[in-house]
C-alpha cells in the first residue's frame, strides 16, 4: 500500500478551485479514493453537492474523464461506460488496457432515489467501484432528510418542531443491503482513517466485478458543525460506533477497526447543531432510542464479523 | 443483394439490430417490444452478434446505460414501448441534449392509464419535444429500413442526435409480412464503424460530460441543439437517397399517394397509412379525387415541404393516433396548422385508434366522406373521434 508521502505527491484528479463549502467531507472522500487509482479513471457522479460544485460549465475540476447524467442513475450510467470499454476493447478500437470506473453518489442519490439503479448495476457485476458519500441528508437542495439521516436529526423536511422533534425514523443500513448482493467487495470507511480507506479502495479496485464503498462525509453546513473539526467529528462517529468500519470480502465480514473504548453517542451528537434540540429534557427518550439503535447495530456488526463483544 | 423473407415487425427490427451489430445494447422488456429483446438475447447467446448486451433492471437504466456507453464512444441501441418510454422520459431528454447518437426502436403502444398494451402513438408523442429525431413506419419493411438508416442519421457529425424508430405495436410488430432484407455485409458497409470525436475512453483527451450549465451557457447549447435538428433534416434526406441507391428503397420526409390531382386528402403516420391507401384506391375507382400523404419524419417536422406538397388540396384531414387534451385536436393537427398557416385550406382532425381500437377501410372512407362534405360547404366538426362510442 502507498504511504501518505507517496499519496500526497500524486497529481490530484479532483483539483482545487471547485466550489464546495470549506470543510466539505465529500471532496476529502473523493480525493482520498482517487489517490489510490492506478489505472486511467472514468468518474461518474450523481446529481448532488459534489457534482454541482465541481463542473460549472465551462469549468471542470476533474482531470480525468467524467460523466454526470442525472440524480438517480449514476450506477446505470457508469455501467454503460464500463460496457463501452468492454465492447471497444474487444473490438480493438481502444488500447487493450484496464480502467478504473468509479461512481460517486450522495446518500440521497444512493440510499433513496438511486437504489434501484445501484442494485441493478451491482447485481449485473459491472467492473466498477461505487462510492457513496453519506452526509446524512439532501444537502444540495438545502438539507432535507434522507433514509440515511440519523434518528432525531433536524433537517428542513424533518424539522425539530414543537410536536415532532426531528426525524422520526432510524437510518437504513445500505451497506448491509449491498452486501446482500454478494458482490466481491463491500466496505464502510471514513476519511479520518485514511489508511483503512486507502486499503479498502485498493482492494475494491483490484477485484474483478462490482464493489461498493460507503463513506461518512461530514457536511459542516447541514450538520451545523465546525468547518475545521470535520475529521475529528468523523472519527468520533467511528468511535461511538455510529459508523463502524468493516468490510465484506467475498462474503466474509471483517471488522477493520475496533474502538478501544466505545464512546456514548451523545458525544457525537453534542458537537452538531442538528441534534441540539435533543438535549432538551422532553426529548431525552430520543437520545436513548438513538443510543439503543446504535448498540443493537454494533452488536450485530460484531456478530457478523465474528468478534467478541 | 436483397433477400425476400417473411418476418414480423419485431423480427425485422431484431434482424436490423443483428446486421448493425452495435457495440452496446441495453434494453428491458415490455409488450409489444419484448420479442426484440428476446430475439436479440438469443443472437448474443448464439454468437450471431458480438454486441455487449446489458440486461438492465428498468428502462430508465436502459437509457442511462446507453447514455454512458454512447458517451464512452460506443454505438448504442435500446428499444421500448409506452410505459417504458415514459419511465425513461427524464433521460430521453438528456440523451438528446448530450448529443449522443443513440438509436431506439419504439414499438408504439398506448400510454397508461388505463393500462392497455395495444397500439396508439401516445408514447411517441410524449417524446416529441425531447430533441429526438422521430421516424414512423408503415410496415415491417419500413421499420427495418428506418432502423438501419437511423444509425447513419444519428452519427452524422453535424447532427449527433438520437433517433427513435416508431412502428405500430401488434399491427406491425406481431404481423408477419414479406419484406426485403439486405445482406449483412452490405449493412455493415452502409453503417460503417462508429468513431466518436470526443469520448470518455479517449485516454489522452479526458472530457467532462454533463456539467452544470447555468444562465450564461445553457441557452447557447439549446440553440445549437435546434441547429443540429436543422442539419438532421438534410441528413435524413441524404441518407434516404443513399439507402435508396443501395437497396432500391428510397426514403424522404414523406411519401405521396395519388395526391397530385387530389381535391381532398388525408395525412397521417404508421400502419393505418396502408389501410388508407386501400380506401383511396376504392374511392378513386368511384371517381372521387382523394389522395394521401404518409408522413415518415415527424421530428424534425418538415413544415415547408408539407405546405408545398399539399398546397393544391383545399380540404385536408389529419389522422392523429394520440390525444393532446388541449381540446384543440391531436398533435399532428396542431403541427399541420403551423405548416399550412397562411395558405387557404380547411383542416379537419380525426383522432382514431386509441388503445388499439381497430381502424379499417370503411372508417377511412368515412373520413373521406366527411372531408367531401366539408369541401361541399357542409358544416363538419373540426375535431372528430373515429370509431368510438359516444
Ligand atoms: C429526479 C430528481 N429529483 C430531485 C432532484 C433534486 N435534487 C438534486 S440533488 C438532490 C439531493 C442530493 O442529495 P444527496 O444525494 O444526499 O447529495 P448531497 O447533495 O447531499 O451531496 C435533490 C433532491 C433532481 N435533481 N432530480
Ligand atoms: S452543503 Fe455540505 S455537502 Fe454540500 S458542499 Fe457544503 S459542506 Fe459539502
Ligand atoms: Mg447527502
Amino acid at each position: 500500500m502507498a504511504n501518505l508521502k507517496e499519496l500526497s505527491k500524486k497529481e490530484e484528479i479532483l483539483t482545487g478551485g471547485h466550489r464546495l463549502c470549506a470543510g466539505c467531507g465529500a471532496s476529502i472522500v473523493g480525493r482520498q479514493v482517487l489517490a489510490t487509482a492506478k489505472n486511467p479513471v472514468v468518474v461518474a457522479l450523481a446529481t448532488g453537492c459534489l457534482e454541482v460544485s465541481t463542473t460549472i460549465f465551462p469549468y471542470t475540476a476533474w482531470r480525468c474523464s467524467y460523466i454526470h447524467n442525472a440524480f438517480e442513475n449514476v450506477a446505470a450510467t457508469l455501467s454503460g461506460v464500463e460496457t463501452a470499454h468492454k465492447a471497444l476493447r474487444k473490438r480493438g478500437r481502444i488500447p487493450d488496457e484496464d480502467y478504473d470506473f468509479i461512481a460517486f453518489g450522495g446518500d440521497g442519490g444512493t440510499y433513496d432515489i438511486g437504489l434501484q439503479s445501484l442494485s441493478g448495476a451491482m447485481e449485473r457485476g459491472h467492473d466498477m467501484l461505487y462510492v457513496c458519500y453519506d452526509n446524512g441528508a439532501y444537502m444540495n437542495t438545502g438539507i432535507q432528510r434522507s433514509s440515511a439521516t440519523p434518528r432525531g436529526a433536524d433537517t428542513t423536511t424533518s424539522p425539530a418542531g414543537s410536536v415532532i422533534p426531528g426525524k422520526s425514523q432510524h437510518r437504513k443500513e445500505l451497506t448491509d443491503i449491498i452486501a446482500a448482493h454478494n458482490i466481491p467487495y463491500v466496505a464502510q470507511a471514513v476519511p479520518s482513517n485514511w489508511r483503512d480507506l486507502t486499503k479498502k479502495v485498493e482492494k475494491a479496485l483490484d477485484k474483478k466485478g462490482a464493489a461498493f464503498l460507503n463513506t461518512l462525509a461530514v457536511c459542516p453546513r447541514g450538520w451545523r458543525s465546525a468547518e475545521e473539526k470535520g475529521i475529528e467529528i468523523t472519527q468520533l462517529a467511528v468511535d461511538t460506533c455510529y459508523w463502524p468500519l468493516f468490510e465484506v470480502e467475498d462474503g466474509e465480514w471483517r471488522l477493520t477497526y475496533k474502538p478501544k473504548e466505545k464512546k456514548p453517542l451523545v458525544e457525537w451528537f453534542k458537537i452538531q447543531g442538528r441534534f441540539k434540540h435533543l438535549f432538551k429534557e422532553e426529548n431525552k427518550h430520543i437520545l436513548d432510542e438513538a443510543q439503543n439503535y446504535i448498540d443493537r447495530r454494533w452488536k450485530k456488526i460484531l456478530q457478523l464479523c465474528g468478534e467478541e463483544e | 443483394m436483397n433477400k425476400r423473407v417473411a418476418l414480423t415487425g419485431n423480427e425485422a427490427i431484431a434482424k436490423a439490430m443483428q446486421q448493425i451489430n452495435p457495440d452496446v445494447v441495453a434494453a428491458y422488456p415490455i409488450t409489444p417490444q419484448t420479442e426484440i429483446v428476446q430475439i436479440f438475447s438469443k443472437y448474443v447467446a448464439d454468437g450471431l452478434v458480438d454486441t455487449e448486451f446489458v440486461t438492465v433492471e428498468s428502462e430508465h437504466s436502459a437509457m442511462s446505460a446507453c447514455i454512458g456507453s454512447a458517451a464512452g464512444g460506443a454505438r448504442s441501441m435500446t428499444a421500448t414501448s409506452a410505459n417504458g418510454l415514459a419511465l425513461m422520459w427524464e433521460v430521453v431528454y438528456i440523451a438528446a441534449s448530450t448529443r449522443l447518437p443513440i438509436v431506439m426502436p419504439v414499438v408504439n403502444r398506448a400510454l397508461s392509464g388505463p393500462i392497455n398494451i395495444h397500439c396508439d402513438h401516445s408514447d411517441a408523442m410524449g417524446a416529441r419535444d425531447s430533441g429526438w429525431i422521430q421516424l414512423f413506419s408503415e410496415n415491417a419493411q419500413e421499420a427495418y429500413d428506418n432502423a438501419i438508416q437511423a444509425v447513419r442519421i444519428a452519427e452524422n457529425k453535424d447532427v449527433l442526435l438520437p433517433v427513435m424508430v416508431n412502428l405500430d405495436g401488434f399491427i406491425i410488430s406481431h404481423a408477419v409480412e414479406n419484406l426485403n432484407i439486405n445482406d449483412a455485409e452490405e449493412v455493415q458497409k452502409f453503417v460503417g464503424e462508429y468513431k466518436a470525436e470526443h469520448y470518455l475512453l479517449d485516454k489522452e483527451n479526458p472530457i467532462t460530460v454533463g456539467p452544470l450549465d447555468l444562465q450564461d451557457f445553457y441557452f447557447e447549447h439549446k440553440r445549437q441543439q435546434s441547429e443540429a435538428m436543422k442539419y438532421a433534416k438534410e441528413t435524413v434526406k441524404e441518407i434516404g437517397k443513399e439507402y435508396g441507391k443501395l437497396t432500391g428503397r428510397e426514403y424522404g420526409f414523406f411519401s405521396e399517394y395519388k395526391l397530385e390531382d387530389a381535391e381532398i386528402a388525408l395525412i397521417g403516420m404508421g400502419s393505418t397509412m396502408g389501410t388508407a391507401k386501400a380506401a383511396v384506391d376504392e374511392l378513386r375507382e368511384q371517381g372521387v379525387k382523394v389522395g394521401l400523404l404518409k408522413l415518415r419524419m415527424f421530428r424534425p417536422f418538415p413544415a415547408e415541404e408539407l405546405a408545398k406538397a399539399l398546397s393544391h388540396v383545399p380540404v385536408i384531414g389529419v389522422l392523429d393516433r394520440a390525444e393532446t387534451f388541449s381540446t384543440n385536436g391531436g398533435p399532428l393537427f396542431t403541427d399541420m396548422h403551423y405548416a399550412l398557416y397562411g395558405q387557404d385550406h380547411k383542416l379537419i382532425d380525426f383522432i382514431y385508434g386509441l388503445g388499439g381500437r381497430d381502424t379499417n377501410v370503411s372508417h377511412v372512407k368515412g373520413m373521406f366522406e366527411m372531408l367531401q362534405k366539408a369541401k361541399d360547404g357542409q358544416p363538419i366538426d373540426r375535431i372528430n373521434y373515429i370509431g368510438v362510442r359516444e
